[in-house]
């Protein structure tokens, strides 16, 4: 609490961001010490990772320091404090945190608990629970991430014309032998995290992981590369088309699923149909839709990052243009 | 054997945690910007190795030795760049290293050399 | 022994958050928030060992992995910000925040 307000506090946009990194951090300990460890690697990669990159992207773009403000909100203030009030005492109504009695761990709990083991045969109760028996909850959230990635395309990308390309490559050159030692240090370890990437998607059956997470970690590497090797070399590599092709792909791949089980005879994302022997047929199915995941997750936060700092190269380009 | 592996890692563990507490000291009590550097590289590479091996000391199963070692790999080529990059950007942006002749830190300069500074 | 190495850890991460606060220059903070990230490499890969669950590495390996990035992301937007700003920098690294 001591970290959100001194967040809310300090002007200095740049402080504000390496606080914001560290309250991610700090929910990420949290919920280790929980024990909730899927919860916990999500946490630290998106929370710690992607959203203080991607604010990091913004403040270069809109200034180090926060305007004073021009008003006093007033009005605001009071509809959130009637709604934090309302919510807060919606709450007294429902059991207390980790009570014996509470529905959540007398019917749904168990039920996952004690037969998920025989009806799905995945180690991690997390995975099969996301995958499968919420699967359709999932799918939701696929759908926002990509729905997100196409809400920044229409906002913020940039027509590029040709010669904007060529001052932006030279703006990329010439920062070489500046950072000679970084280039290669990274370029030793960028195979390395797409692959620990891959592992972590496909590893998800049996320890943290999924395709949240694995998007995530993918997507960092390829940010990593854009960001010291520049980015018009990043969009040569990944090329746009292509990433916005995937994003769609991705819960292309997750809606085929359910449609494919409901062909064969069951329902909507009913892994059980999907070939002779259910356990088998649940194997594939959260294989294909942790796919259908990851593959979103990882060219959203491409797309959005190349979105950002291409609008802030753009920017600086033009300035570099016009002096 | 087994207490000898035991006895192995203790020492690892201890001298890593010693390592460590220096490190944070130095952090807090060093008079710059580098040599605050200097302290924060100690606990990332040195102290880090030692804890991680003494923890790979304590389990015998493969994957989990795997894991530390890779840990281990990364910790050991990542530290040191992150420092190289940012120092090269706290020099680049002309933070000026606090050095011996500096009359504003007088005091530091006639603990650590034997030539008295020239003022 | 593994209990009295992550209350060391712990420590030196307190330390850390008090230079972070402390630090007269950005640089120092940031230095700051590099070591709170690689301590808490090291905490994670501890705190899973005593509570005996080895998986925890991987989020080490995570979070290892995204210190670095944050890190080299703070530097190199600094710069493109000071490039922004035709090489004048606007007095970052002696100024008070």
């Amino acid at each position: 609490m001591g970290i959100a307000i001194a967040i809310n506090q300090i002007k200095d946009m740049f402080a504000v961001v390496m606080l914001a990194g560290i309250y991610g951090l700090v929910s990420a300990s949290f919920f280790v010490t929980l024990d909730a460890v899927d919860v916990a690697f999500t946490e630290a990669s998106v929370g710690a990772g992607i959203s203080t990159l991607l604010m990091l992207t913004t403040v270069a773009m809109t200034g180090r320091t926060e305007h004073e403000a021009s008003h006093k909100p007033m009005l605001a203030l009071f509809v959130v404090m009637v709604t934090g009030g309302l919510l807060i005492y919606g709450t007294f109504d429902m059991p207390y945190f980790g009570s014996v009695d509470a529905p959540v761990q007398n019917h749904v709990g168990p039920r996952y608990i004690l037969d998920s083991m025989q009806e799905i045969g995945v180690p991690n109760m997390v995975t099969s629970v996301l995958a499968s028996y919420r699967g359709f909850d999932t799918f939701g959230e696929v759908t926002v991430i990509f729905t997100a990635g196409i809400g920044v395309l229409a906002l913020l990308s940039v027509a590029r014309r040709p010669d904007d390309d060529t001052a932006i490559e030279a703006i990329n050159d010439s920062m070489h032998e500046k950072h000679l030692i970084l280039r290669v240090v990274i370029k030793t370890l960028i195979p390395f995290i797409l692959l620990y990437a891959f592992y972590v998607q496909f590893h998800g059956d049996f320890g943290p992981g999924g395709g949240f997470q694995a998007g995530v970690i993918f997507a960092a590497g390829i940010i990593l590369y854009a960001m010291l090797f520049g980015l018009s070399v990043a969009r040569r590599v990944i090329r746009q088309p292509l990433v916005q092709l995937l994003s769609a792909v991705g819960v292309l791949i997750y809606g085929s699923v359910g449609v494919v089980s409901m062909l064969n005879g069951g329902s909507f994302l009913d892994y059980d149909v999907l070939s002779a022997d259910p356990i088998a047929g649940q194997h594939l199915g959260i294989l294909l839709i942790e796919l259908g995941v990851g593959v979103t997750v990882a060219s959203v936060m491409i797309m959005i990052f190349f979105s950002f700092a291409g609008r802030s190269e753009y920017q600086q380009a033009k300035k570099g243009e016009s002096l | 054997m087994d207490s000898l592996l035991n006895l192995a890692s203790s020492f690892c563990l201890l001298l890593g945690s010693f390592l460590c507490l220096s490190g944070g000291v130095g952090i807090l009590r060093f008079p710059d910007f580098y040599t605050r550097m200097h302290a924060a590289g100690v606990t990332d590479t040195l102290a880090a190795a030692m804890i991680l091996i003494g923890l790979m000391l304590q389990i015998p199963e493969t994957l989990v030795i795997i894991k530390l070692i890779i840990i281990l790999l990364m910790t050991l080529f990542i530290s040191p760049s992150a420092s190289h990059a940012l120092g090269r950007a706290a020099l680049l942006n002309s933070l000026t290293p606090v050095v011996a002749g500096d009359k504003n830190h007088a005091e530091q300069t006639t603990e650590v050399g034997d030539n008295p500074s020239k003022s | 022994m593994i209990i009295a190495a992550t209350l060391a850890i712990l420590v030196v991460m307190v330390l850390a958050i008090i230079r972070g606060v402390m630090g007269p220059s950005l640089y120092d903070r940031i230095l700051a928030v590099n070591m709170f990230g690689t301590k808490t490499v090291l905490l994670i890969s501890l705190l899973g060992f005593v509570m005996g669950r080895p998986e925890f590495l991987d989020i080490a390996m995570v979070y290892a992995l995204i210190n670095f990035i944050s890190v080299i992301g703070v530097l190199r937007l600094f710069e493109a910000f000071t490039a922004k700003h035709n090489g004048k920098v606007v007095e970052p690294a002696q100024r008070d925040l």
